[in-house]
C-alpha cells in the first residue's frame, strides 16, 4: 500500500507556512479588529480625563472584566461546537453563594474555590448530557436549566445574603489585591485563556469541536466522538462558571439569590462581539475574551466621560450588531480574494510550459459561496457579493 | 454468477444477507457482496437502489437490521465510522462531507490528525502531507486554504485525497467521478490501478458505464434493495448491465430531435468578471441545445451563474429576448424567462429539510399564490405532476428531500426548474449522479423543451452527453471561450483538444 504517512513525506514539499495561512489570518484580522477599537476607546477616553488610566483605574478595567473574561472563554468552547450554554449566570450565582456559605463557616478559601469549580462542573455535565442525548436544541434545554438552576438557588438561599463581613480577610484581600495594577484575578483568568486557546490550536480534541461545529454530520463520519466533545465543552463551560462564582465572591463580597440574574446575556454578546461565530466552526478565545473586555471598559469609560450610564446599553447593541457586519464583510472578502488568488495561481502555473497540464487540471473554486451565505439564511438571497 | 478462484485469496470484507429499513423503504434486503484483495469491484443500480446505503453499512455508518458484516472472514460489529476506519476501510461518500471553517489539510485528517510530543498536533507534517497527497492526484489546491467557497470538483479531490491519506485496505467510493472531467478521472483511475496492484480491494460505484469497463473486474447489480447478478466485467456489454439495472432494455440514450433554429432567446456578449472568465460571447437560439464544455475549473459554471445573476460580471452585457439583463439580480433574471439548474444541489439546489412538494413548489410562488395565499393543492398537484415525470421515487411527496437517494435529489431540482416553464434554460450538470434509465428521460426531456422553442444551455463534464445532445458546443478553457465547434464536427477529440488548449483558438 502507498502510505502517505505524514513523516514520511518529503521536506522540501511542506509549503511555506506563513502567509498563505488563510484561515488564521481571518481570526487574527478579526480580533484586530476589536482591539483597534479598545484602544481608540481608551485613548480618547484619556484625553478627556487624565485620571482614567490611573493604577487604580487600570486595575478596576481589568478586575471588571476578569469575570466576564472567564465566562465567555467557557462560552466560546460551547459557541464553536454550534451550541450555547444560557444557564453560566445561574450557575455562577449558585456556586458563589455556595463557595460564600462554605467560607462562612469557616471553611477554607482554596476548597471554597474548588467546591465552586466542581458545581459548575456538575451543572456542566448537567446541560452537556441533556444537550448531547436529547435531539432538543441547546438554546431551549439551557434556557430550562437557567431557570431550573436559579430556581434551586432561591429556594436555598431565600432572602439570605452573603456580605464581605462573613468572609475571611485572606480571601477578600485576594479578591482585591494583586501585583501593582495587575488584579490576582485578572493573572488567574489570564492564564484560563491562554491555556485553553493552546489546546483549541495545538489539540487534536480541540481542533475537533470547531470540526463539530463546522459540519456535525461530517465529524459523525469522521469518527469524531461527536458526544464526548460537545459533554466536555459544557462541563469545561459549568467549571469556569463556577470558578468565576467563586471569584465574583472575592471581588464584591455580596451575594444573594439574584447574583448573576441575566448575565448569561452580556456573556454571549461578548463572544459574538469578539468574533466567534454563532452558527459555529469559528472564532477564537482571544477574540471571546477581547470583546469581554470591550463590553466592560464600557461601563467605565462612560462615567470618565461624564456621558450617564443609561447609555450603557444601547452602546452595546450596537457593538454587537457591528461585529456582526464586520463578519458579514470579513466573509465576502475572503471569498473574493480566494477567488483572485487562484487566478493568480493558475495564470502563474499557465506561464510555465512544463506546469502546463497541471494548470489546466488545476480546479480553480468556482463559485466562492461566503460560508456565511451558505450556513446563515438570512444572507442566502445576497449571495452575490457587491 | 461467478467467483474468484476458488484458490484466491479470501475476501477481506462482505456483506452477508444483509437487510435494512428506513421506516417503510426497505433499501436494502438480504444482500450479499465479497470484496477480495487486489480487485476493484463495481455496485451497478438505478438511483434509489440502494448502493450507497450499501456502502454506509459497510462503513459503521448504518447499522444492519438482519446479516452481518465480515472482516476477514471474521463477523465485526461497527459501532461508527470511526471502527471501519480503524479496521482499514477508507470510503468517499457520494455528498461531500467538509468542514468549511477548516484548512484543506485538517479537513484531510480531521480525527487523526498526526502528533508530536505531548499529544500535540504537527501541523507542518499535516500540511506536508497533504501537499504530496495533492501532487500525487496532480491537483494545486493550497493545504492551507479553508474548504469553504470549493467547487464540487474540488471538494470530491478532497474527499478522494482523504480517503488515500491512511493505509486502506478496503477503498470504497461512491459516485467519486459525478463532478470530474476527464483528466481528473484518468488521474483518480491511475491511483486507484496502483492501490488495486498493492493488494487493496476497491468498491466503485458510478452511472457512468464506461468507468465500470474501463476499471472494474466484477459488477454487482442491485435492484430496488434486493441483489440482482455478481458476475465478470469482461465479456458482458453495456446493455447486458443496463438490463440487470433496470430490468428491461433501455430506449436511446440521446434521443435527440433535430430542430431549425429560431431567432436568438439568449445573447451574451463580451461577458468578463475579473479574475474568473474573460470576454465570453455566444448566442443560443430557440430551439437550440448549445453544449458547454471544458475542464473542471475553466469557468463554465461561473458563466451561467453570472449570466443568471447569482455572480456579478465586470463588463460585457446579458441580453435575453432582445432586453439587456442587470448584473447580479437573479429576479430580472427569472422575470425575463431564465431559468438555472446549479450544479451543486446541497448548497444552492435544494432545502434540505423541506419536503419534496415544498422544494419543487419553491419557484413557482407566483404561479401558486392565490388572494396572497398559498394555494396547496396547486402547489401539490403540479409538484406530483413534475415528480411523476422525472420519476422521482419516494414513500410519500411530503417527505423531506434528505431522504432521498443522491440521483433522486437530482430530479427534485431538474422539476423545480423546469415547472417554471422558461423560455432559457441553463443546466448545469443536469445528470450528474443520475442512473442511465432517467438520464435518457432527461435527455428527452431536454430534446422536447428545446423542440417546443426554449432555448438551453446545458453544462456537462460529461462528454458523450455533450456529443450526443448539443447542436453546437462551445468550449472553454482557462476563463475563455476557446472553440465553437458544430454538431456534425464535434468529436472526443475536437472538443478535448480545445479543452485542454492544444488546439489554435
Ligand atoms: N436516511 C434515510 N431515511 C429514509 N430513507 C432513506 C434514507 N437513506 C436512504 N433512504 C432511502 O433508501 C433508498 C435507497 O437509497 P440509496 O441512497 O442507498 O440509493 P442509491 O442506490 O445510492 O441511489 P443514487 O444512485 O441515487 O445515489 C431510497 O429509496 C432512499 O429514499
Ligand atoms: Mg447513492
Amino acid at each position: 500500500m502507498t502510505v502517505t504517512t505524514p513523516d514520511r513525506a518529503p521536506v522540501a514539499e511542506a509549503p511555506r507556512s506563513s502567509g498563505t495561512r488563510l484561515v488564521d489570518r481571518v481570526f487574527k484580522v478579526r480580533e484586530l479588529a476589536i482591539l483597534v477599537v479598545f484602544l481608540v476607546m481608551i485613548a480618547v477616553t484619556q484625553a478627556g480625563n487624565s485620571e482614567f488610566l490611573s493604577e487604580q483605574g487600570v486595575k478596576d478595567l481589568l478586575l471588571n472584566a476578569t469575570i466576564l473574561v472567564l465566562v465567555a472563554t467557557g462560552q466560546s468552547l460551547v459557541v464553536i461546537t454550534r451550541n450555547v450554554d444560557l444557564s453560566v449566570g445561574s450557575t455562577l450565582g449558585i456556586s458563589a453563594f455556595a463557595a460564600g456559605t462554605y467560607l462562612h463557616g469557616g471553611g477554607d478559601p482554596v476548597i471554597a474555590i474548588v467546591l465552586a469549580v466542581l458545581l459548575g462542573v456538575g451543572f456542566g455535565l448537567l446541560n452537556g448530557l441533556l444537550v448531547s442525548l436529547g435531539q432538543v436544541p441547546a438554546l431551549v434545554v439551557t434556557l430550562g436549566t437557567l431557570y431550573v438552576i436559579r430556581g434551586i438557588d432561591s429556594i436555598w438561599v431565600g432572602s439570605r445574603q452573603i456580605t464581605a463581613a462573613d468572609l475571611p480577610n485572606p480571601f477578600v484581600d485576594f479578591g482585591s489585591g494583586g501585583l501593582s495594577a495587575v488584579p490576582w484575578l485578572a493573572l488567574i483568568a489570564l492564564v484560563v485563556l491562554i491555556a485553553t486557546a493552546c489546546y483549541l490550536k495545538h489539540f487534536g480534541s480541540g481542533r475537533e469541536l470547531y470540526a463539530l461545529g463546522s459540519n456535525p454530520e461530517a465529524a459523525l463520519l469522521a469518527g469524531i466522538p461527536v458526544r464526548r466533545r460537545i459533554l466536555a465543552a459544557y462541563t469545561f463551560c459549568g467549571g469556569l462558571a463556577g470558578l468565576a462564582g467563586a471569584m465574583y465572591l472575592a471581588r464584591f463580597g455580596n451575594v444573594d439569590s439574584s447574583t448573576g440574574n441575566g448575565y448569561e446575556l452580556t456573556v454571549v454578546s461578548a463572544v459574538v462581539v469578539g468574533g466567534v461565530v454563532f452558527t459555529g466552526g469559528s472564532g477564537s478565545v482571544y477574540g471571546a475574551a477581547l470583546g469581554a473586555l470591550l463590553l466592560t471598559s464600557i461601563n467605565s469609560v462612560l462615567p470618565a466621560l461624564g456621558v450617564s450610564s443609561v447609555w450603557v446599553l444601547a452602546i452595546n447593541g450596537v457593538l454587537l450588531l457591528l461585529a456582526i457586519a464586520i463578519d458579514r464583510v470579513v466573509a465576502v472578502r475572503v471569498a473574493s480574494a480566494l477567488r483572485k488568488k487562484s487566478a493568480a495561481a493558475r495564470t502563474a502555473a499557465a506561464k510555465t510550459p512544463a506546469a502546463k497540464t497541471a494548470a489546466a487540471k488545476t480546479p480553480v473554486e468556482k463559485t466562492p459561496v461566503e460560508k456565511a451565505a451558505v450556513k446563515t439564511p438570512v444572507t442566502k438571497g445576497d449571495a452575490h457579493d457587491a | 454468477m461467478t467467483h474468484p478462484s476458488d484458490t484466491g485469496p479470501a475476501p477481506v470484507l462482505a456483506l452477508k444477507d444483509v437487510a435494512k429499513s428506513f421506516g417503510a423503504v426497505r433499501a436494502l434486503r438480504g444482500v450479499s457482496l465479497e470484496l477480495f484483495p487486489g480487485e476493484v469491484h463495481a455496485l451497478a443500480g438505478e438511483n434509489g437502489a440502494g448502493k450507497s446505503t450499501l456502502i454506509k453499512t459497510l462503513a459503521g455508518v448504518h447499522r444492519p437490521d438482519a446479516g452481518r458484516v465480515l472482516l476477514d472472514g471474521e463477523p465485526v460489529v461497527f459501532h461508527g465510522p470511526g471502527d471501519a476506519r480503524d479496521a482499514g476501510i477508507a470510503v468517499i461518500y457520494q455528498e461531500p462531507t467538509l468542514f468549511p471553517d477548516l484548512s484543506i489539510a485538517e479537513n484531510i485528517f480531521m480525527g487523526r490528525l498526526p502528533r508530536r510530543a505531548f499529544g500535540r498536533i504537527d501541523h507542518k507534517a499535516t500540511r506536508a502531507a497533504t501537499a504530496a497527497l495533492m501532487k500525487r492526484l496532480g491537483v494545486e489546491l493550497d493545504p492551507d486554504r479553508p474548504a469553504s467557497g470549493l467547487s464540487i470538483a474540488d471538494q470530491q479531490i478532497v474527499e478522494i485525497a482523504k480517503a488515500l491519506s491512511f493505509d486502506a485496505r478496503v477503498l470504497i467510493m461512491d459516485e467519486p467521478t459525478a463532478a470530474l472531467t476527464g483528466s481528473e478521472v484518468a488521474r483518480l483511475f491511475g491511483v486507484v490501478r496502483t492501490l488495486r496492484e498493492q493488494g487493496a480491494a476497491v468498491l466503485f460505484i458510478s452511472h457512468r458505464l464506461e468507468e465500470i469497463f474501463e476499471i472494474c473486474r466484477r459488477v454487482t447489480t442491485l435492484r430496488d434493495g434486493a441483489w440482482i447478478a455478481t458476475e465478470q466485467v469482461a465479456g458482458m456489454t453495456e446493455d447486458d448491465l443496463v438490463r440487470r439495472m433496470v430490468g428491461r432494455d433501455l430506449d436511446e440514450l440521446y434521443p435527440k430531435q433535430d430542430v431549425t433554429p429560431g431567432e436568438v432567446a439568449l445573447s451574451v456578449r463580451r461577458l468578463t468578471r475579473e479574475g474568473v472568465f474573460t470576454d465570453v460571447s455566444f448566442d443560443v437560439r430557440r430551439g437550440e441545445i448549445v453544449g458547454l464544455a471544458g475542464l473542471v475549473g475553466a469557468g463554465r459554471t461561473e458563466v451561467a451563474r453570472a449570466v443568471f445573476g447569482i455572480d456579478r460580471w465586470d463588463a460585457g452585457e446579458v441580453v435575453v429576448d432582445g432586453r439587456p439583463l442587470t448584473s447580479g439580480a437573479p429576479s430580472t433574471a427569472m422575470a425575463a424567462g431564465l431559468a438555472l439548474v446549479p450544479e451543486d444541489r446541497r448548497a444552492q439546489g435544494l432545502v434540505m429539510d423541506m419536503s419534496i412538494e415544498r422544494n419543487i413548489g419553491l419557484t413557482g410562488l407566483r404561479t401558486t399564490v392565490r388572494a396572497g395565499l398559498m394555494d396547496r393543492g396547486a402547489e401539490r398537484s403540479r409538484a406530483l405532476d413534475w415528480a411523476i415525470r422525472l420519476q422521482v421515487k419516494y414513500a410519500r411527496i411530503a417527505d423531506t428531500v434528505n431522504t432521498l437517494s443522491g440521483g433522486n435529489q437530482q430530479k427534485v431540482v431538474l422539476a423545480k426548474w423546469l415547472a417554471t416553464g422558461p423560455q432559457v434554460l441553463i443546466v448545469d450538470e443536469p445528470t450528474r449522479g443520475i442512473d442511465v434509465g432517467t438520464k435518457a428521460e432527461v435527455h428527452r426531456l431536454l430534446s422536447e423543451l428545446a423542440a417546443d422553442g426554449v432555448a438551453v444551455l446545458m453544462i456537462s463534464s460529461d462528454l458523450p452527453e455533450i456529443l450526443g445532445m448539443a447542436d453546437r458546443v462551445l468550449v472553454m478553457h482557462e476563463g475563455r471561450l476557446t472553440a465553437e465547434i458544430a454538431r456534425t464536427e464535434a468529436t472526443e477529440e475536437t472538443v478535448m483538444a480545445a479543452a485542454t488548449g492544444r488546439a489554435a483558438a
